[in-house]
């Protein structure tokens, strides 16, 4: 008899990297209790779960809190690993993959969001930075369809929710990625078109434009 | 075919010495390659070109960077004296306090060593200390990774050797047996181990160095 997996996912909806949690949890097609935190007003479980950082995305497997979502992920590909293998399967493509994977969520995310949330020289900046940050995965893209080649995994998944990005980085970065990057553009389409992992874990655009304009209208950038 | 293995290092870093004791610890012979960090070699640049840092491990042509990325690596490719649990579980608790190390508490430390006591800057840094004493205090075992030591204990070689060496350094005694009894006990134990004492550079080199760098000397 299957062991009863309980899994629960503690999570803000517009948290990038909680869609890569999402985005896992799909592609393995494992079922999950969702739970919304308000992050002004953290739950006990979310403090209990994670009492060292306090912050989403946590997941809890079988009353085991698992926090980080590179950390998530790979446990998700290793604890459920006979369907949709995320990670290569050879240790240097895992290497190249965690490496890539550190440096989208230290650089690409958090300087995306700079870029919305400055204006002026420091917007500038941000711009010129994101840029650079982008150049370097295009050419790890190069012309396949997906990071790794004819299948979605793992570098596709920790780089495609800033796809939920794109509208934001166009009328608050000043940023059009379908005209800088066009190829990253077409991939990350491919991405949302062809995976339901995908289009059902990421947040409708508009959504996320109401989203970054309210927070730009509370550090006071603009009316 | 034999196996090449180089690792681009630098003696007073803590991160090629993460690198430099898993090769150890699996016995694995390589090439060390010393960098001038003033004056970086093409192959450096060559084989990082994002970060431009050291360590990076180059085996057999493939060049892989970022300390614990490269520990995993090698961890995986050469089998025997594991550094990584096997349960999945288990393996998700290390790498979540191998990153608490990197991301909370040498940034944490670096600063207040570099603040000339600012105190706000010194307790930042000992709160986030306090955090790994607790885990050590609640585990009760003598390394993170139980009787043996894991990836925890070789992100932690920071915290073991080099945070005595900043303090000779800048004369900030950020870790005391007081304040910090576990971690004082666990870092001996770590030091003393041959594999690690063996592969750790000489202390008197580090504290001319890391003077020079704190704008001590």
């Amino acid at each position: 008899m299957a062991k009863q997996e309980e899994v629960i996912l503690l999570d803000f909806w517009a948290s990038m990297y909680g869609m890569k949690v999402r985005i896992a949890l799909a592609e393995k097609g494992v079922s999950y209790m969702y739970k919304e935190e308000d992050l002004r007003n953290k739950s006990l479980l979310l403090l209990e779960m994670n009492p060292v950082h306090n912050k989403i995305p946590v997941v809890i497997h079988n009353g085991k809190p698992i926090c980080d979502s590179s950390i998530i992920v790979e446990y998700i590909d290793e604890v459920w690993k006979d369907k949709s293998p995320l990670l290569p399967s050879d240790a240097y493509g895992k290497a190249r993959a965690r490496f890539m994977s550190d440096f989208i969520d230290k650089k690409v995310f958090l300087i995306g969001r700079n870029m919305c949330m400055t204006k002026g020289e420091e917007q500038e900046a941000a711009r010129k930075e994101f840029i650079d940050c982008l150049k370097l995965i295009d050419g790890e893209l190069g012309d396949k369809c997906y990071f790794e080649g004819e299948s979605f995994g793992y570098l596709d998944l920790s780089l495609i929710p800033f796809y939920s990005r794109f509208h934001a980085y166009k009328m608050y970065g000043g940023f059009n990625i379908e005209h800088e990057f066009p190829k990253l553009f077409c991939w990350a389409k491919r991405c949302f078109e062809n995976n339901e992992s995908v289009s059902k874990s990421l947040p409708d655009p508009l959504k996320i434009h109401g989203f970054v304009q309210q927070m730009r209208k509370n550090l006071g950038l603009d009316e | 075919m034999a196996d090449e293995v180089k690792l681009y290092a630098a003696a007073p870093s803590p991160y090629v010495f993460r690198a430099k004791l898993a090769l150890s610890i699996k016995g694995v012979k390589f090439e060390y390659i010393n960098e001038d960090l003033g004056n970086k070699s093409a192959e450096l640049l060559k084989y990082n070109p994002v970060h431009k840092k050291v360590p990076v491990l180059v085996h057999n042509g493939n060049a892989i960077s970022e300390s614990l990325v490269i520990v995993e690596y090698i961890d995986e490719v050469w089998k025997g004296v594991p550094i990584l649990p096997q349960d999945p579980y288990e393996k998700a608790i290390a790498r979540f306090w191998a990153k608490f190390i990197d991301d909370k508490c040498i940034p944490t430390a670096f600063k207040a060593f570099g603040s000339n006591g600012d105190e706000q800057v010194v307790t930042e840094a000992r709160e986030q200390l306090q955090i790994l004493e607790n885990e050590l205090k609640v585990k009760g075992t003598k390394f993170f990774g139980g009787d043996n030591i894991n990836l925890v204990d070789i992100a932690g070689s920071v915290i073991a050797y080099w945070v005595g060496i900043f303090q000779d350094a800048t004369g900030l005694e950020l870790i005391t047996k007081e304040k910090f009894p576990k971690i004082t006990v666990w870092a001996e134990d770590f030091v003393n181990l041959e594999v690690v004492n063996q592969a750790l550079p000489p202390r008197e080199d580090l504290v001319a160095f890391f003077k020079k760098m704190f704008g001590k000397a």
